[in-house]
């Protein structure tokens, strides 16, 4: 069947196979056909990101991590949240039914790297911000089933007695803006101070966080402790910003009206 | 060193590399995979011209179906609003007290709100609605700020001391930690608390009086005079022996000495307002004890 299907051909693999032969006896010739043909599989990589301009939403409101939120985030990945959370709603009925309007690519844009994720042992995070309260997430982290008793989520409590490291925050954040994240000077050599002053309400230090990233900043007691910064502090922070670093996703998709 | 020279078993030609008397052969591509390798490009060259496919310089080519998949999503979400909007129109537009007597809404009430409830309700207040050590139990006769369908309304849209711009505001002050009342006067009042509630606290009567006293001055502002709390300022009546913190001398005398302000979620940018009324419908026909 194939020798029937293949016979229009027949000159193409007799063609293939004299200058294969050829090739493989030069080998200047073969490093050549070598670096062409994984140049095609670069380019097929490259190239989309051309369009990037394009195909990527534009979102002008769209506001950075602060500090906190991004220790939390390395404390998110730390722990292997990503193993078992994506972070993106995928364009289908059922998804945007259930987490709201679906993830776009804008929304990850200060993601380094970015935590998509394809593996749902738990539900999809990207727009847990606000969702559930400060203590509910402290309490869930340090116990699932106390909450929520059907869940197979491990626990974290120790992130409650764990203080959090911030002194390599302004190196962090500078290693980010390399990347594309547009720090200011004064924010990444402040990320010490701001970090700890957004779960201090109570400080002058909390003042400069509102200066820098905005009044509409979470600026609380995350964990729930009044005299220490902790890396629940840090992750409760970040989680309560998923989602809302850009309203473009709503503006896009506005919930019905009635 | 011939080229040409055929392999006399097989036929094939030999590569003309000889060691010891062993020649390679030359083999060929096996047919079935040239197969393989010519159907799935005829399939690309399909794929190219009907999707999107080939980045240009400021664009890409759309192809000819034309296929976008957040047009899709967004068709069929408007699609399924549509589907709804038959019966969630009504329930928009009705009175809470209508669409109880409709037995049709009914039905559609009974079919989509327990899935509503598990998914954004039932982390905090249990997939059985019982609340737990922090948050309300929505199965019991107390309500912090009312249990009337308009008030369960607002608070489903604002929530409680959330981030939403009109949420409703309410905060136990920390009596003990800054300096209000001291460590004996707290367990005092605790004592008067849980005589209010019908506990039998084991406090003598001039224990309780001085607890009456100190609750006058503190605590009646919010909790009223009797201790039946104010619906208006969110404060929790102390005299039913409901309670969302726990009524035992160590929960109380947290909740004095550090006080307490819980987190409700706003749901108005969430949930549709149809959404939120087949919510309050829930509640209260739990409330009522229905449905477990």
């Amino acid at each position: 069947m194939f020798r029937k299907i293949l016979s229009p051909f027949a000159r193409l693999f007799e063609f293939h196979a004299r200058t294969h032969y050829r090739t493989e006896r030069h080998s200047m010739a073969l490093t050549l056909g070598i670096i062409v043909a994984a140049g095609v599989g670069g380019f097929v990589e490259i190239a989309p990101l051309f369009t990037i301009d394009e195909t990527v939403e534009a979102a002008p409101d769209m506001r950075l991590y602060t500090p906190l939120e991004q220790a939390g985030r390395d404390i998110y990945i730390r722990e292997g949240c990503y193993a078992c959370h994506s972070q993106m709603i995928r364009t289908l009925q059922d998804e945007v039914d259930r987490y709201g309007p679906y993830s776009l690519a804008v929304e990850s844009q200060y993601d380094h790297p970015m935590l998509w994720g394809s593996k749902r042992t738990g539900p999809d995070l990207a727009r847990l911000g606000n969702k559930y309260s400060d203590d509910w997430h402290v309490r869930h982290l340090v116990d699932p089933r106390a909450v929520v008793p059907e869940s197979v989520m491990p626990q974290y409590a120790f992130l409650l007695d764990t203080t959090l490291e911030t002194e390599s925050l302004p190196d962090r954040l500078a290693a980010l803006r390399v990347v594309g994240v547009p720090y200011s000077d004064e924010q990444i050599a402040n990320a010490d101070v701001d970090a700890r002053g957004q779960a201090r309400p109570d400080t002058d230090a909390a003042d400069g966080v509102s200066e820098r990233y905005g009044d509409t900043t979470g600026i609380r007691q995350f964990d729930g402790q009044r005299d220490r910064v902790t890396e629940m502090d840090a992750l409760v922070a970040y989680l309560q910003i998923l989602g809302g670093l850009t309203d473009a996703a709503f503006e896009n998709q506005p919930l019905g009206e009635d | 060193m011939s080229v040409k020279e055929r392999d006399p078993l097989t036929g094939h030609q030999t590569t003309g590399h000889e060691w010891n008397g062993i020649t390679e052969l030359n083999t060929r591509v096996p047919r079935a995979v040239w197969f393989f390798i010519i159907v799935t490009h005829i399939w690309a060259l399909v794929y190219w011209v009907l999707m999107p496919a080939w980045p240009l310089v400021n664009t890409y080519t759309r192809g000819l179906l034309g296929i976008d998949q957040q047009e899709q999503v967004e068709e069929r979400v408007a699609a399924a609003d549509a589907t709804r909007g038959i019966w969630a129109d009504q329930i928009a537009a009705l009175p809470l007290d209508k669409i109880r007597d409709d037995t049709l809404l009914m039905a559609h009430v009974e079919r989509t709100a327990p899935a509503l409830f598990g998914d954004n309700c039932a982390a905090c207040h249990g997939s059985r609605a019982k609340g737990g050590p922090g948050y309300p139990s929505l199965v019991d006769d107390a309500w912090l700020w009312g249990g009337d369908d308009e008030t369960i309304l607002e608070t489903l849209r604002v929530g409680i001391n959330s981030p939403h711009p009109d949420t409703r505001y309410a905060e136990m002050l920390a009596f003990g930690r800054d300096g209000m009342l001291d460590r004996d006067q707290i367990r005092v009042v605790a004592d008067y608390v849980q005589s209010l509630a019908g506990l039998d606290s084991g406090a003598s009567p001039e224990r309780l009086e001085e607890g009456a006293a100190l609750f006058a001055d503190n605590c009646s502002s919010c909790h009223g005079e009797d201790g039946a709390g104010m619906q208006d300022l969110g404060a929790p009546n102390l005299t039913d022996n409901y309670w969302i913190y726990g009524g035992s001398d160590e929960a109380l005398f947290e909740t004095i000495y550090g006080g307490r302000q819980g987190w409700m979620p706003a749901w108005e940018n969430r949930l549709t307002g149809a959404q939120r009324k087949l919510l309050a419908i829930y509640i209260t026909s739990l409330a009522d004890g229905g449905p477990q």
